[in-house]
C-alpha cells in the first residue's frame, strides 16, 4: 500500500497540482518569450534568409564543408580529451583530500574558465607566435579543465567511498578498484562534463580565430567569416543549420547524462570527510599540481610579454591605454573602450540575472508540479549556449530593426546579447540550490502565514542568496570577456576592451600590440578578481561550472 | 466542533490515500492518527493544512469550508518529524517567524518568544544557530515557532519519531503537559501508540486510508475493532475468549497477557527462552500451541503453571 501510494505520488503528482501548474506554466511563457524574442527570431530570420537565397544545399554538399565539420569535430573531440584527462586528477584533489592551499587550487582552475577568449588566444600566440592546431586543442583544453573537474569532483565529493574500500578489502589494488568502482560511479558525470566541453570547444570562436586565423577554420569562425568578409549568407546559414543540429544532438545526450546524475546523487548520503592522501595517491596529487602549474603558465607569460618590450621591461603598453593606438587605430582610447565595457557587462548582468533567476524559479515550481514543459523550457535556456555568437550578432542586425525604434542603434543591443550567453550560465548556478531547499521548510513557512512570494523571499532568496552573489559575479566575468556577438554588434564609437584587443592585434606595429597585451592583462586581472571574490560566496560543490 | 473533516478523499490518480475519512475534534481537544507508516494518515494531516487538495469532501473550521482559504491563512501550526527550522535564522528568529508575517510589533513579538522558550524549557537559547542544536532542542523550537501566533488548531506530523527513544519519551510527557495547559486544540499524527496514547484526549485508528475506530485511548487499547488493528496495538495472539475465561467471540493476547504462577489456571512446558528488548520472555507450549509469557528464569524443558493478566487481553469487537 505504502509503495502504491508513493509510486502513485511520483507519477501522477499531475491531478494534484493541476492548478499550480497551469499558473507555473504561465510563467514559463515569459522566459520562453524572451528567448523566442532575443533567440529564436534573429536565429531563424538568418537561416530562412540563407534558405531564400538559395545554395544551402550545395555548400551542404560540398567537400570543403565536410572537412570543416571534419576540423571542428576533430579538434574539440581532442580538446575534450585534454580536458578531461586534465582535470581528473583535480576532481579528485578538490574531492576527495584534505590538503592546504584548496582554495588555491579551486581559484587557479576556475580563472581559465572565465578568461575572455581573446585574452587565452593571446596568452597562447606568446608561446607559439604562428598559431596552429597543437595550441588550438591546449587553448580549448585549457577553458574547460574547470567544467571536468568540477562536475566530477562535485559528484565524487557526494559517492561514498566505503564502496571504493570494500573493494580494495577484496583485494583489489588501487587502480583495479578506481576502474571497477569509482569510475562506473562517475561516469554520468564525466559525460555530462564532457559534453558540455565538447560543446564550447565546438563552438569555441575567439580562440580559433586568433590561433587559427584564415587556415585552421571551424563551422563557428567559418560562419564569421564569410558573414563578414565574404558575404556568402546561403554558406553561413547552411553551416548555422549544421551547426545547430550537432548542438541540440549534443545538449539531448548531455541532458540524458545529467537527470542520470541527479537521480545517483539522490540516492547518497551527503559529503563525507575528505582525508589525506596516502601512497599512490600523492601521485596523482603532483599531477594535479602540475595541471594547476600548467594552467597558470599562460596567465603568467602573458603578464611577462606586456612588460617586456624590444627595449627590455617597460610600461608603455600600458600607458598607451589612455590612447587611440599606433596612428589612431581605434576610434576611442583604451580606457573609454574599458568604462564601455564595464557598464555593458553590468548591464548584461542585470538582465541576464532578472531572466536567469526567474527561470530557475520556474524551473522548480514546474518540477514539483510536474509537467513537460520544465524540460522544454530546460533544454531552450542552454540552447544560447551552443548556437554560433556569430549568427546570433548577425541575427540582430537583420530583425531588430522591426521592433519599435529601431533597435539596431540602442545601448542595450550589446547587452542583450551578452545576456543571452550569460543567463544559462546562471540558471545552471542557481537551480541546483533552488533544488536542494527542502519543500517542508517552504510549508512550513507558509502555515506560519507567509503568502507564496513572502515564502520566496523569506525563504529561497536568502538560502540562495550567496549562491545568487556568485552567479552575478560570474556572469559579469562571462560578460566582460564575451567577443563572438559583441564583435558583431559593437560599434566603432563604442567598442568594448576584448574587440578593441581583436582590432589592435590585426593591425601593425609593435605600440599597437604592446597595447593589446595591456589589456590583456588588465582585463585578466579584473576577472581574476572576481572569480576570488566568487570563490569565497560559493557554496561548496554547488552548481555545475 | 472546531475542527471538521466531513467525508475527505485524497486521491494520487487511481489510488485513493485517503478514502471518505469523516472526524471532527472539539475545542481544546488533543486528538491522535494513529497507523502503520503508508496508512494515509500523513496525507490527511497534509489535506487539513492546506497543502494537499482533497478530491472530494470538506475540511471546515467553525462550520465555515476552508476549501479557498490557502495555507498561509487558515492559521494552524505545522510541526514537521524533523523540525525543518530555517537554518539562516537564530531560535528566536524561527520562533518569532509567525508573529512577523502576521505583523505583530517589535516589542510585543520579543516577548512572546522569550515567553514560548520558557515554555518549551529553552531559556537563554534565543540567539543560538539553529544548526547547532540537538534533535531535542530543534523539535522545541519547532513546537514553540508553531504556536508562537497562538494557531487556532496545531498540527503534528509524527513530532518525537527522529528523536531516539529515550528523549522521545520524554518528550512526549513534557508535550502532552504543554498541550494541556494552553489549551491547545490539536490533531497529532503518529505511527507510535505510546506516544499517541501519551498525547491525545481521543484516538483515531487509520488503516489502508479510513478510520477504523475512534475512541479514548483505554477503550481502543482494550476493545480494538478487528484482528488487524489488535495486532497493530500489541497483540501476537489470537484465541477464543473463553481461553482466558470471557465472554467474547474472540481476544488477542500481548507479551504479558501470561505470567508464570504456580495457582494459575493454565499448564505448559517451556520450549525456549526469548530475549527480548529490556526483558526475558519465556516460550510456552500450551495444547500444541506456542505461547509467549512472563516469567522468572526457568530451564527449558520444565513444565509451568500460568496466571492470566487482564491488563494484556484485548477484546476484539
Amino acid at each position: 500500500m505504502g509503495r502504491a501510494v508513493a509510486q502513485a505520488r511520483a507519477g501522477l503528482s499531475t491531478t494534484r497540482f493541476a492548478g499550480a501548474r497551469a499558473g507555473w506554466s504561465a510563467a514559463a511563457l515569459l522566459p520562453l518569450a524572451f528567448l523566442g524574442l532575443f533567440f529564436a527570431w534573429p536565429v531563424l530570420a538568418i537561416v530562412s534568409l540563407g534558405l531564400r537565397e538559395g545554395g544551402v544545399i550545395s555548400a551542404l554538399f560540398a567537400g570543403e564543408t565536410w572537412e570543416l565539420v571534419g576540423f571542428t569535430l576533430g579538434q574539440a573531440a581532442a580538446s575534450t580529451l585534454v580536458a578531461v584527462v586534465a582535470g581528473l586528477p583535480v576532481a579528485f584533489v578538490l574531492a576527495r583530500c584534505r590538503l592546504r592551499g584548496l582554495g588555491v587550487i579551486r581559484a587557479a582552475v576556475m580563472v581559465p574558465f572565465v578568461l575572455p577568449t581573446v585574452v587565452v588566444g593571446l596568452a597562447f600566440r606568446t608561446f607559439w607566435p604562428d598559431g596552429g592546431v597543437l595550441p588550438i586543442v591546449l587553448a580549448n583544453a585549457f577553458f574547460n579543465v574547470a567544467v571536468v573537474a568540477r562536475t566530477v569532483g562535485g559528484l565524487w565529493a557526494h559517492t561514498d567511498r566505503r564502496a571504493e574500500d570494500a573493494a580494495r578489502a577484496l583485494g583489489a589494488s588501487r587502480p583495479r578498484a578506481f576502474l571497477s568502482v569509482v569510475l562506473p560511479a562517475l561516469a554520468p558525470a564525466i559525460g555530462s562534463a564532457a559534453a558540455v566541453v565538447f560543446l564550447f570547444c565546438a563552438t569555441s570562436f575567439g580562440v580559433v580565430l586568433v590561433l587559427g586565423g584564415s587556415r585552421y577554420r571551424t563551422l563557428e569562425t567559418e560562419i564569421y567569416l564569410r558573414t563578414v568578409e565574404l558575404f556568402d549568407l546561403s554558406g553561413a546559414a547552411a553551416l548555422s543549420l549544421l551547426q545547430f543540429a550537432a548542438v541540440l544532438a549534443v545538449l539531448v545526450l548531455g541532458g540524458v547524462a545529467r537527470r542520470r546524475r541527479e537521480t545517483a546523487l539522490s540516492l547518497r548520503g551527503r559529503e563525507e570527510l575528505a582525508r589525506r592522501p596516502s601512497g599512490g595517491e600523492w601521485y596523482v596529487v603532483f599531477a594535479a599540481f602540475a595541471v594547476v602549474a600548467a594552467l597558470l603558465t599562460p596567465v603568467i607569460g602573458l603578464i611577462t610579454r606586456s612588460l617586456s618590450t624590444r627595449d627590455g621591461w617597460s610600461f608603455a603598453g600600458y600607458a598607451a591605454l589612455a590612447t587611440r593606438g599606433d596612428r589612431g587605430t581605434l576610434a576611442v582610447t583604451g580606457l573609454d573602450a574599458a568604462v564601455n565595457s564595464v557598464r555593458t557587462a553590468f548591464d548584461a548582468t542585470v538582465v541576464a540575472l532578472v531572466v536567469g533567476v526567474f527561470s530557475a524559479v520556474v524551473l522548480v515550481g514546474l518540477r514539483r508540479a510536474g509537467g513537460r514543459i520544465a524540460e522544454v523550457l530546460d533544454t531552450a535556456l542552454m540552447l544560447p549556449l551552443g548556437v554560433s555568437a556569430v549568427t546570433v550578432g548577425f541575427g540582430y542586425l537583420v530583425t531588430m530593426d522591426a521592433l519599435p525604434g529601431d533597435f539596431r542603434t540602442s545601448p542595450l543591443l550589446v547587452p542583450l546579447a551578452q545576456a543571452l550567453v550569460v543567463t544559462p550560465l546562471i540558471v545552471r548556478m542557481v537551480l541546483p540550490v533552488l533544488r536542494a531547499v527542502d519543500e517542508r521548510l517552504r510549508q512550513a513557512a507558509a502555515t506560519l502565514g507567509a503568502s507564496p512570494f513572502r515564502v520566496w523571499r523569506e525563504v529561497d532568496l536568502p538560502l540562495a542568496g550567496r549562491s545568487l552573489a556568485a552567479a552575478a559575479g560570474f556572469g559579469y566575468v562571462v560578460a566582460l570577456g564575451e567577443f563572438g556577438a559583441t564583435s558583431f554588434l559593437a560599434r566603432p564609437d563604442a567598442p568594448t576592451l576584448p574587440v578593441v584587443i581583436a582590432r589592435l592585434m590585426s593591425r601593425p606595429g609593435e605600440l599597437n600590440s604592446q597595447m593589446a597585451y595591456a589589456a590583456c592583462a588588465l582585463l585578466m586581472v579584473v576577472t581574476i578578481g572576481c572569480v576570488l571574490l566568487i570563490e569565497r560566496l560559493r557554496v561548496p560543490s554547488s552548481g555545475e561550472f | 466542533m472546531a475542527l471538521e473533516l466531513d467525508s475527505i478523499t485524497v486521491r494520487y490518480g487511481q489510488t485513493a490515500a485517503v478514502s471518505d475519512v469523516s472526524l471532527s475534534v472539539a475545542d481544546g481537544e488533543v486528538v491522535a492518527l494513529l497507523g502503520p507508516s503508508g496508512c494515509g494518515k500523513s496525507t490527511l494531516l497534509r489535506a487539513v493544512a492546506g497543502l494537499e487538495k482533497p478530491s472530494s469532501g470538506a475540511v471546515r473550521w467553525d462550520s465555515a469550508d476552508l476549501a479557498g482559504v490557502p495555507v498561509h491563512r487558515r492559521e494552524f501550526g505545522l510541526v514537521f518529524q524533523d523540525g525543518q527550522l530555517f537554518p539562516h535564522r537564530s531560535v528566536a528568529g524561527n520562533v518569532a517567524f509567525g508573529l512577523r508575517m502576521r505583523g505583530v510589533d517589535r516589542e510585543e513579538r520579543d516577548k512572546r518568544v522569550l515567553s514560548l522558550l520558557e515554555l518549551v524549557g529553552l531559556e537563554g537559547y534565543a540567539d543560538r544557530r539553529v544548526t547547532q542544536l540537538s534533535g531535542g532542542e530543534q523539535q522545541r523550537v519547532a513546537l514553540a515557532r508553531a504556536l508562537a501566533p497562538s494557531p487556532r488548531l496545531l498540527l503534528l506530523d509524527e513530532p518525537l519519531s527522529a528523536l531516539d527513544r529515550a528523549l522521545r519519551e520524554q518528550l512526549a510527557v513534557d508535550l502532552a503537559r504543554l498541550l494541556r495547559e494552553a489549551a491547545t486544540t490539536a490533531l497529532v499524527v503518529t505511527h507510535d501508540h505510546d506516544e499517541a496514547f501519551t498525547l491525545a484526549d481521543r484516538v483515531a485508528i487509520m488503516s489502508r486510508g479510513r478510520i477504523v475506530q475512534v475512541g479514548p485511548p483505554a477503550e481502543v487499547w482494550s476493545s480494538p475493532v478487528d484482528v488487524e488493528t489488535a495486532k497493530f496495538l500489541g497483540c501476537n495472539k489470537f484465541v477464543p475468549g473463553s481461553f482466558v475465561g470471557l465472554d467474547v467471540e474472540r481476544v488477542g493476547l500481548r507479551a504479558t497477557a501470561l505470567r508464570v504462577d504456580d495457582s494459575g489456571p493454565l499448564e505448559g512446558s517451556v520450549l525456549e527462552r526469548v530475549h527480548r528488548r529490556d526483558h526475558v520472555r519465556l516460550l510456552v507450549e500450551i495444547d500444541g500451541e506456542e505461547y509467549e509469557a512472563v516469567g522468572p528464569m526457568t530451564e527449558v524443558g520444565d513444565r509451568v503453571r500460568l496466571e492470566i493478566d487482564l491488563d494484556g487481553v484485548a477484546r476484539i469487537g
